[in-house]
């Protein structure tokens, strides 16, 4: 059943397949967060309560959302490396973890530009921001332990371990709204109940989020080719690679 | 559209400042993230190229 998968357990058939898709990730990445920024930034009514600041949830939601998908693609990753001892799932760790950190600084950034006008405050140590902050020091000490090892299958273990390990934080993240009293408000779309946001408002945020899992999806199979890159650079096909560019 | 006219796009309502430092942080860190990866890329091919060219004057100098 899984049977196409094993070919690309090979670097090489990965590095070509990352360069095939890359261009459609890329194109329906920009195609959408334009049309999704946009439509939220002048078209969609500005929010009754909190007025145009409600806009920054175009950019907030999708990149609050996707760090945490993110994490668990990663973690994935990490335990396919594991169990079936793959290189390539290592080095799948090793690349999703600094776009994970960055679009979960985003998340943290722009909740704070939102937090700052309506809360009053850029940053509070409640349950939701602790844990999100919790999980921008995971992905980058994933990063960390992986190119703490000169050899890179130690280092490869180790920070897939790591990157399980830490899959606890996600339902804290998702929970910390209702199992302690924060600031942060509840979650306004979820997969279970109708969402509870103006169909005007929810198109342009699920645009974004489309969006943005593209773009993730796109710079992760960038940082994966560079990785495969960094580590196979020695094999034949990559030395061919740097003869024709 | 929500605005009558440009500058009330830009002033978004009083919260300009914080809803185009969303944004702007998105769009810079997103498309930095993109630049950084290509030039580490280019990096990469030019290194290889380099160790390659440095074989072939070892070889040559070897007669």
């Amino acid at each position: 059943m899984w049977k196409w998968l094993h070919p690309y357990a090979k670097t090489e058939q990965t590095y070509f397949l990352c360069q095939r898709l890359f261009p459609w990730f890329a194109f329906l990445a920009v195609i959408a967060l334009l049309t999704g920024c946009v439509w939220g930034l002048a078209y969609a009514p500005a929010d009754y309560q909190q007025g145009d600041s409600a806009r920054i949830m175009y950019v907030h939601v999708p990149t609050a959302i996707l760090s945490m998908s993110t994490y668990a693609a990663m973690a994935i990753a990490a335990l396919i490396g594991l169990v079936w001892q793959i290189r390539t799932a290592d080095m799948a760790v090793a690349a999703i973890a600094p776009v994970g950190a960055v679009v979960t600084l985003l998340a943290l950034l722009t909740g704070a530009a939102w937090g700052k006008p309506m809360w009053g405050t850029w940053w509070v140590w409640d349950a939701r921001l602790t844990s999100e902050l919790i999980l921008l020091f995971m992905y980058l000490g994933v990063w960390a332990l992986y190119h703490a090892f000169d050899d890179k299958q130690t280092g490869g273990k180790a920070a897939g371990l790591m990157a399980i390990v830490g899959v606890v934080n996600l339902p804290i993240i998702h929970y910390s709204v209702e199992w302690w009293n924060t600031l942060h408000q509840g979650a306004s779309i979820t997969k279970f109940a109708k969402p509870s946001i103006a169909p005007e408002m929810l198109w342009p945020l699920l645009i974004n989020l489309f969006g943005l899992a593209m773009a993730i999806g796109a710079l992760a199979l960038l940082s994966l080719q560079n990785e495969i890159l960094r580590r196979e650079i020695k094999r034949p096909w990559v030395q061919k690679l740097g003869e024709q560019a | 559209m929500q605005f009558e006219n440009w500058q009330a796009f830009f002033a978004m309502g009083g919260y300009g400042l914080f809803v185009w430092l969303s944004f702007g942080a998105f769009a810079a860190l997103m498309l930095g993230s993109y630049v950084v990866l290509k030039v580490q890329r280019r990096n990469l091919l030019s290194a290889i190229r380099a160790e390659q060219a440095r074989r072939k004057r070892i070889e040559a100098s070897k007669g």
